[in-house]
């Protein structure tokens, strides 16, 4: 489903990436570890190609990302819920509406835009803060109506860049929780996320371990 | 689309003081190039009436008489777009003299002869471009028959030369006051554009096509337009009807000059020109960023 064949990113001199071949299989739950600046958010990007000159090659459904035309690559990103670190809501939009922006850019009614939205604002506890702005709610909200947004697409991929780095252990616990959830239904889950710990103790998968832009140790967590 | 033009409309409040400039600016534009258009179209009607639409009167040589009527009427016919031809002779031309002058005619009736030559009374078909006039007029003159023409080649062509001039570089302020209002309304969206970068870029990852972003900018733009071109005129009608009644009353002593509003059809031309400005400058804003 996604295949990675000697992908090496350079920024300036610097080798963000160097050769890294993987491949993740539908429905399998990843873990991307590392300390800071080992490459994790890097590799995720170039995934949803916010990062599009590598070396090497990535498929993604059949899809090379090397080779994909302007045109379809939204539709490419439309397979991917994306849980960004910083969280990436509009702040001038309220949370129901930065959540039906994804189904609204893939031309979805309105009458089922209106249903599915409530529905995951249901699922992650936001209900009642539809029409709030993101800037006046708490870190853990704002990263629960991120994962809203990713989910509500249904992709599936889910791409979670550090998705519990700024929260308290409960807020990072519901967070990885609601994941597992969508998990279980068959999406294909990465997270990337330099708190070991939290994962081994939340997470049943596979673990890839990064250091200096290269993968050091691939192990399955029980 | 709805959806677009409520994204263009709450674009358009969250940054109302950005939007309100853009649309004043391309109403003052409209306003200045309004101005122009409307004394343009009163100069051409007042011209024309002084022209009389285009008459001329040809006067003929004394030898002529009414056998030679037919053969000048084709060859005069041959030599431009005659809409109408009318003989009026010499006889006739002294009957309507008499009429005329009601009361003041006795001295006419002193005379032995009657002075006045056969003539006829042509109106031209195309008379807007005085040059076109001049040229027919000349060949016509070069009939043998004819003894001249009168078509207001003194001081009508006089002023039409400066009108003509005045009518280019008002066209040249109206194409600079464009090009202003095109500037800015460009300028404008990109400021637009950049003040909602964040916003941008989460939909292009989001899977947003470049259709859906660009598209409630170009709605903003066509809003943008149509308003200033509303607004321009609404402001132009608005002074129109407090001064022309005085300009119509002061002029009226030495002129017949009746003063109007643009035609409905210059008032779409404007209001279609100002909307175009809008979503032009939104496209070459949005050419430029995308590119």
């Amino acid at each position: 489903m996604i295949r990675l064949f000697n992908v090496s990113k350079r920024f300036g001199g610097k080798l963000a990436l160097k050769n890294i071949s993987l491949d993740i299989e539908q429905g399998e739950f990843i873990f991307i570890s590392g300390p800071s600046g080992a490459g994790k958010s890097t590799l995720l990007k170039i995934l949803y190609l916010a990062e599009n000159i590598f070396e090497g090659q990535v498929l993604i459904d059949g899809m090379n990302l090397s080779r994909i035309s302007s045109s379809k690559l939204p539709v490419l990103r439309r397979r991917f819920g994306i849980v960004f670190q910083d969280f990436k809501l509009i702040p001038t939009r309220t949370v129901y509406e930065n959540i039906a922006l994804v189904l609204e850019a893939a031309g979805k009614k309105t009458s089922f835009i209106k249903k599915k939205v409530m529905q995951v604002l249901r699922s992650t506890g936001m209900e009642k803060k539809a029409k709030a702005f993101p800037l006046t709610l708490s870190g853990g909200e704002q990263q629960r109506v991120a994962v809203a947004r990713a989910v509500v697409g249904e992709p599936s991929i889910i791409l979670a860049d550090e998705p519990t780095g700024s929260l308290d252990s409960t807020s990072a616990r519901a967070i990885l929780d609601f994941l597992i959830e969508y998990h279980k239904k068959g999406t294909t889950i990465l997270i990337a996320s330099h708190d070991l710990h939290l994962m081994k103790n939340t997470i049943q998968g596979k673990n890839i371990e990064l250091n200096a832009g290269r993968i050091i140790r691939t192990d399955i967590m029980l | 689309m709805i959806h677009f033009l409520k994204r263009a409309i709450a674009d358009i409040r969250s940054n109302k003081f950005l939007n309100l400039i853009t649309i004043i600016t391309i109403a003052l534009s409209i306003l200045v190039i309004s101005v122009f258009l409307l004394f343009f179209e009163n100069a051409g009607r007042v011209i024309e009436s002084w022209n009389q639409g285009g008459r001329a009167m040809i006067y003929l040589k004394e030898e002529f008489n009414a056998d030679m009527l037919p053969q000048l009427k084709t060859k005069i016919n041959s030599l431009g777009d005659i809409d109408k031809m009318v003989y009026i002779s010499k006889a006739k031309a002294l009957d309507t003299l008499k009429n005329s002058m009601a009361s003041q005619t006795t001295f006419l009736k002193t005379l032995k002869e009657n002075p006045l030559p056969d003539a006829l009374e042509i109106k031209i078909r195309s008379y807007n471009n005085f040059q076109e006039v001049q040229t027919l007029a000349q060949n016509i003159k070069t009939i043998d028959i004819v003894d001249d023409i009168e078509y207001g080649q003194g001081w009508l062509g006089k002023f039409l030369k400066i009108f003509n001039l005045f009518k280019i570089t008002g066209y040249a302020m109206c194409g600079f006051f464009f090009l202003m209002a095109l500037f800015i309304t460009a300028n404008t969206v990109r400021l637009a554009f950049y003040s909602r970068m964040l916003e941008v870029e989460i939909m292009r990852l989001v899977g947003a096509t470049e259709t859906f972003i660009k598209a409630p900018f170009y709605i903003e733009g066509l809003i943008q337009g149509f308003l200033g071109g509303a607004l321009g005129l609404g402001a132009l009608l608005i002074t129109y009807l407090m001064v022309s009644s005085g300009i119509t009353q002061s002029l009226a002593s030495y002129v017949y000059f009746d003063l109007r509003f643009l035609s409905v059809k210059m008032v779409m031309f404007i209001i279609f020109s100002s909307t175009f400005l809008g979503w032009f400058g939104c496209y070459l804003s949005l050419k430029q960023i995308f590119k």
